[in-house]
Parts: structure tokens; C-alpha cells; sequence
């Protein structure tokens, strides 16, 4: 018995250093390790990874940013200024220079609000991705809110309207509709860029809407130089690390990248978490309802083998 | 011609013994089928491997019912049907994902069992043999099946293996495109390994259990001292009642009795994985669909492939193809690089102990190895040396083993 025990040891011990060396190790050693920043957004990493040339605009831009953020905002007065944000964040918004600018329903609640100001400010800027815009902000889908909303104080007054007006809690469905869904189809959840795709009783129409989906996703394309990614799968796709410190800060795992920082919250990215791994991983609750049944089971079937073999080995020593 | 009893009823257990000679049948199998009393758990391997073939056989019918071969349906049919709308679907498919991990964990296990208990040696050549036929067949089974999801690692995978076809410098790939059927994987490529996964293969396999099963009759399995005894002899003791003094216990059910003890720790160990880690057998990267214009940063096989992977990376392209191809088949020569007459566990023998240890870790140290990015050079360094360490010691062996003192 003890031999016994002293050998399940040594195959125990090997089987360990076995799974260490092509699972933990292996992964620590094959990804880049990228820190997190809690999905609060002051352009530290910006500043950091900025080439000598864009430094300075960088570094004044955040200090700018945490200028804006200390106003008191005026969450009336920034209702009358998102009166002009209406104008193209609006249900069934067309194309706009590459995507259907989102819904800003649940802003308030899902994003950062350092981030919305930095957005309103200069969106190349806050969503990290300017080194696709050399020539200045304006050719930024979102480019023409330069012209419409400058002064500090009209930031800060937006933003307070989205944080008291817009804040309600999003469901895990529209968190993901309203931060991701523009680019990013999800075939399993029979999302596509336009939306949820509707049951059509004619071929003609089904065809005639994938068709649609088709000139949407091109437009797309051509704006980020590829169709991202179907997100169906993402969840099994990516560790857990990789998708908050990429949502975080596109650029830090995946440089150059044309994937724009959305600037999520911590409770907005939970959310957008949450239905991914809905899609992606669908049979987690029935995991853990069946998984004890079937353990007990094997536990109860050991007992009792073990006590089938001890009767029939006891008299043979 | 036999004697056949007229009276006996049809399907009674008289007119059947008469035709299928059950009572014989089962005592050669079975209840006369002599094992050493001498023998710990890892005695047990066999059995479970065939249980952990089952489940995989069982699993694997479950999953074929609503996989489809088609290089545009078959990610989905993995990923969405069986994983969403089938019921127990995703319980099916972590089965046979787990399964086949561990079925190799287990096959390992049971090799340097044999190895260290010199069970491959006097009269036991055939079952090491017709073992390492079922590990090469059970390689290539794992291989094909891994193409079936027709994710990204499955289609890079599939391009690097088959490149291997071309032969190095001898640039075969009118060889490559024929296994291929294609220049690249394709639909062709897919079907074919799709039939080769869910037919032709798990045939062999069968063939090749039964085959490995019936090596083991005769030669009797070894013990954990490599003791040397007059079976019969043993076994008339033990069926005279001398239990105690007799050396064997028959198969059915005394050590069966044993192997379904360990099957039920092991299985334990297996639905703790399929239920809440089974992440380590289904690679992250083969979530992301089969991509021909987008090739993964790192390319490497399951874990239990790594080794050899290892063997063939640091060399240069012939070389490294020759190294691999070698490393394939060396184990199979165990046998007859073994000059030692002794049968027994290798902490009785001398260098041959050291040498067990060496290749054991050697092949833990090729394996940590082989999934880690070759651009790294320390890494790359200690694959390096330890892959040629692996040629080393076996070209090692028959001089070791030659000069071991005779027990």
C-alpha cells in the first residue's frame, strides 16, 4: 500500500510538472504581458507609447482632458448641446464615414467619463487610433464634432447630461449592441452590423437584406482595412487578460491595430463580458448543474469498487 | 467431427458450449487467464485505456451525427450546433476533447511503465511492438481529429504536417499536393481526414487492441520484480485454494476488481477536467475559424506532440526531418537496443536506471520546449540540447546495457 502511494506520487508529481510546463508556463512565455488600468482612461499609456512626435500634442491633450473633467458640469445646459450629438446618434442612423454612429442610450453607464469628454474633444485622439489620421482629426467619422462642440465647459455639461440622463443599467445584449455591434458581426447571436437580423417568410427579402449586410460590412471594411473579427467564438478564443487589456487599450496588445479604444467602464466592459461569453460559451450554467451529479457518481462508483476489490484481495496475502 | 448432443435445447448453455466452447472461451480469457499477484496500480493502464477508448469511441459516434466535412459548415457545426443546439452536445464534445488528452496522458504512462519494468524484453517483444503500432495509430487518429473544427490551429497544423511530406530539400510537393488533394488544405484535405478519423483509423485501432491483447496471452504480463515464474505451476496452487502461496490471481474478476477501483479514481480525475478544466485540450487559437491569409504568431501541436516537434525544430531543415522521422520509429527499437538480459525495474539495474531518468525528463524538457516561441534563444538553446541528449542516450543504450551486470 505505501509502495502504492509512493509511486501515485511520482506519477502524480510528473503528470503536475507536465500540465505546469505546457499550460501556465507555456502561455506566460508566449504572450506579451500587457497591465491593466482598472478601464479608467487619463492617456498614461498614450504618453508612454507615443512616438517624439506626437508626444507633446499627447501630453497636452490628456492635461486638458483633466481640466475639462474637474468643471462642474451643467447636465440641463448639455441637454440642449446633445440636441446637436442627435443629429447623427439616432435610431436607424445611416453609414457615416465608415460605421453607423452608435445609440448613445446606456452612454452614460458604459463608458468612462473622462473617456466621453476626451471623445468630444478629439475622437482620434481618446480612441487612440490619430496615427490613422495624420492630417488632423476632421477626417475621423466623428471628425466634424470639432466644429460643433469646442468649448470646456459644453464638454463637461454633455458628458453630465449622459452620466444623470443616459446612465440607465444597459442589459448584457445592449451593452454589446451599443459598444461593439457597428463592426463586429455575431453570427451564433444572428447579429450583424445592421443589427439583429429579422426572420424574412420570402427568399427575395432574406436576400435582399443580406445584401444590405453586405454593403454595410463593406463600407466597414473599407474604413478599418478589414472586416473585424465575428465576435461568436471570441470568448474562447482569447483569455480573459488578453480581452480587458485589449478593450482597455487596443494599441497595447495589438500595435497599430485600426480597432479604436471604446472606452468602457468597468461595469460597461462586466456587461459586454457577460454576453460574450453567453454566445461564446453557452453551456456554462448547465456545467455547473451537471458537474457535481456525474463527480458524486464516479466518487460513490470508487468507494464502492474499492470495497469490491479489498473483499476479493483480503486473503490473498 | 465433434460430438453434438441431440437432446440439448437450442440457446441452452450445453448446445451453445457445443458450438462457441464458452466454458473454454471463458477460462482462457477470463477466469483462467493467469495475472501476477505481484503488481501495483500502474498495472491498470491497459484497462483504462481501453475504457478512455470507448468513451472516445462512444462520444465520437455521439459528435459524427451532426459534425459536418465541409471546410464552410464544419466550424460552425462544432462551435454552434453541437455546442448550442444539441442537447448535452457541449458534453459530448468536452468528452472526446478531454478524452483525447488524456488518452495519451495515459498511453505515456503505460510506455515508460513497460520501460521502467523491462516489460518489453524475453518473449514480451511482440506486446511492445504491437503497443507502439497502437501509439502511432492512435497519433495519427488524434492528428486527423484535431483537423475536423476547422479552426485556425487545425488548418495551420494541417499545412505544417503535410509540408513535412515534401522531404526537405527533396522538395516533394507533388507529394504534399497528393495527400493534400489540393495545393493547400481544402475540402479535399478535410474530407479525406474526416474519413480517415471516423472510419478507416478507428478500425485499425480496433484491430490493433485485439491485436495488442492477444501478444499479452502468452508471455504472461511481467511483475514488478521481473520475477521469472512457472505459471501453470502457480496457477494449480492458486486453484487448489493455496491462494496465499500461489504467485497469480486470475483476470476475472480478481484483477479486474482492481483495475475498476483505479478506473473510478482516474475516471474522477477525467470528469473533474471535462466539467471544469477543459480548457488545456482545446486550444484557445482554434476558436478563431480556419484562415488561409492570416497565419497564427506560434504554430504547435497538442501537448502530446511536442516532443518530437521539438526534435525536428532546432536542426536545420534536412537534418531536423531526419532527426524527426527517427525519433518517430527509435522507441519501437527498444527491444533490440536493450542487450541486458535482465528482466527487471530499473532501480536493480544500474546505469539503465540512470538512463530511464535522463529520457524521461529529456522528453518533459522537450516538450516544455516545443510549445514555447523558437525566437527565444535561451529557450531555443535548451531544446537544442535537449534534443540532441534524446539521440544520445540512445545511442547509448546497447553500450549500457551490454556492459549491466546479470542479475
Amino acid at each position: 500500500m505505501n509502495k502504492e502511494l509512493k509511486i501515485f506520487g511520482v506519477v502524480a508529481f510528473f503528470t503536475l510538472l507536465l500540465y505546469w510546463g505546457v499550460e501556465p508556463f507555456a502561455h506566460s512565455q508566449m504572450h506579451k504581458h500587457v497591465e491593466g488600468h482598472g478601464f479608467t482612461y487619463d492617456g498614461t499609456a498614450d504618453i508612454a507609447a507615443a512616438t517624439k512626435e506626437t508626444k507633446e500634442a499627447k501630453t497636452a491633450f490628456w492635461a486638458d482632458v483633466k481640466k475639462i473633467s474637474a468643471l462642474e458640469g451643467d447636465a440641463v445646459a448639455g441637454e440642449a448641446t446633445f440636441g446637436m450629438c442627435m443629429g447623427c446618434h439616432m435610431d436607424g442612423a445611416a453609414n457615416m464615414g465608415g460605421v453607423i454612429p452608435p445609440s448613445l442610450d446606456h452612454a452614460g453607464a458604459l463608458y468612462d467619463k473622462n473617456y466621453l469628454i476626451a471623445l468630444i474633444k478629439d475622437p482620434a485622439m481618446a480612441s487612440n487610433v490619430d496615427h490613422k489620421y495624420p492630417n488632423g482629426t476632421m477626417t475621423h467619422p466623428m471628425g466634424s464634432i470639432s466644429a460643433m462642440v469646442t468649448n470646456p465647459q459644453d464638454i463637461a455639461n454633455v458628458v453630465a447630461y449622459l452620466k444623470a440622463k443616459k446612465s440607465a443599467e444597459p442589459t448584457a445584449k445592449e451593452a454589446f449592441t451599443e459598444a461593439c455591434s457597428r463592426c463586429h458581426a455575431m453570427r451564433y447571436a444572428k447579429t450583424t452590423q445592421l443589427g439583429d437580423t429579422p426572420a424574412f417568410k420570402y427568399e427575395k427579402d432574406a436576400l435582399a437584406h443580406k445584401i444590405k449586410v453586405i454593403e454595410e460590412q463593406d463600407a466597414v471594411k473599407a474604413y478599418m482595412g478589414k472586416l473585424p473579427p465575428d465576435l461568436s467564438m471570441i470568448a474562447r478564443a482569447r483569455s480573459h487578460h488578453f480581452m480587458e487589456t485589449f478593450v482597455e487599450n487596443p494599441q497595447a496588445q495589438l500595435a497599430g491595430t485600426s480597432m479604436p479604444r471604446v472606452g468602457l467602464n468597468e461595469a460597461g466592459y462586466e456587461k459586454v463580458a457577460e454576453y460574450l461569453s453567453d454566445i461564446g460559451d453557452p453551456s456554462k450554467p448547465a456545467r455547473a448543474i451537471v458537474g457535481p451529479w456525474v463527480i458524486g457518481f464516479f466518487v460513490l462508483f470508487t468507494i464502492l469498487a474499492y470495497l469490491w476489490k479489498s473483499s476479493l484481495w483480503r486473503d490473498l496475502h | 467431427m465433434a460430438h453434438f448432443d441431440e437432446n440439448a435445447k437450442p440457446f441452452s448453455a450445453k448446445w451453445l458450449d457445443e458450438r462457441l466452447a464458452l466454458t473454454t472461451v471463458s477460462k482462457v480469457l477470463a477466469f483462467e487467464y493467469w495475472i501476477p499477484k505481484n503488481i501495483n496500480f500502474l498495472w491498470a493502464m491497459g484497462m483504462i485505456l481501453a475504457a478512455t477508448f470507448g468513451i472516445l469511441l462512444v462520444s465520437g459516434i455521439f459528435l459524427l451525427m451532426y459534425y459536418q466535412p465541409g471546410v464552410d459548415t464544419a466550424f460552425d457545426s462544432v462551435n454552434y450546433t453541437i455546442m448550442t443546439e444539441v442537447g448535452y452536445g457541449w458534453l459530448w464534445r468536452h468528452i472526446h476533447g478531454v478524452g483525447a488528452s488524456l488518452v495519451f496522458l495515459i498511453i505515456y504512462i503505460h510506455m515508460f511503465t513497460g520501460i521502467y519494468y523491462g516489460s518489453y524484453k524475453r518473449g514480451r517483444e511482440m506486446i511492445w511492438l504491437s503497443g507502439m503500432l497502437l501509439f502511432v495509430l492512435f497519433s495519427a487518429e488524434a492528428f486527423s481529429g484535431y483537423m475536423l473544427p476547422w479552426g485556425q490551429m487545425s488548418y495551420w497544423a494541417g499545412m505544417v504536417i503535410t509540408n513535412l511530406f515534401s522531404g526537405g530539400s527533396l522538395e516533394a510537393y507533388g507529394l504534399v499536393e497528393w495527400i493534400r488533394g489540393d495545393y493547400v488544405p481544402g475540402q479535399a484535405f478535410l474530407t479525406r481526414f474526416f474519413m480517415l478519423h471516423v472510419f478507416l483509423l478507428p478500425l485499425v485501432i480496433i484491430g490493433g487492441i485485439v491485436f495488442h491483447f492477444a501478444t499479452l496471452r502468452l508471455p504472461h504480463v511481467n511483475n514488478q520484480d521481473g520475477e521469472d515464474f512457472d505459471f501453470e505451476e502457480a496457477a494449480e496452487l492458486y486453484k487448489a485454494g493455496k491462494v496465499k502461496e500461489s504467485k497469480v490471481i486470475p483476470f476475472q474478476p480478481v484483477f479486474l476488481s482492481k483495475d475498476v477501483f483505479v478506473m473510478g479514481v482516474y475516471f474522477i480525475l477525467f470528469f473533474y477536467l471535462v466539467f471544469y478544466n477543459f480548457d488545456f485540450a482545446m486550444d484557445p487559437v482554434n476558436f478563431d475559424p480556419a484562415n488561409g491569409l492570416s497565419t497564427p504568431a506560434h504554430i504547435y501541436p497538442e501537448w502530446y506532440f511536442l516532443w518530437s516537434y521539438e526534435i525536428l525544430r532546432p536542426f536545420s531543415k534536412d537534418l531536423g526531418l531526419i532527426a524527426f522521422g527517427i525519433a518517430q520509429v527509435i522507441f519501437l527499437a527498444l527491444p533490440f537496443l536493450d542487450r541486458s538480459p535482465n528482466v527487471a525495474p530499473a532501480n536493480k539495474r544500474g546505469l539503465f536506471h540512470i538512463w530511464f531518468w535522463l529520457m524521461l525528463i529529456d522528453v518533459l524538457v522537450l516538450t516544455f520546449m516545443g510549445k514555447l516561441p523558437p525566437t527565444d534563444a535561451t529557450f531555443a538553446f535548451i531544446g537544442l540540447v535537449a534534443a540532441v541528449l534524446f539521440f544520445v542516450l540512445w545511442i547509448a543504450l546497447p553500450f549500457i546495457t551490454k556492459i549491466e551486470k546479470k542479475l
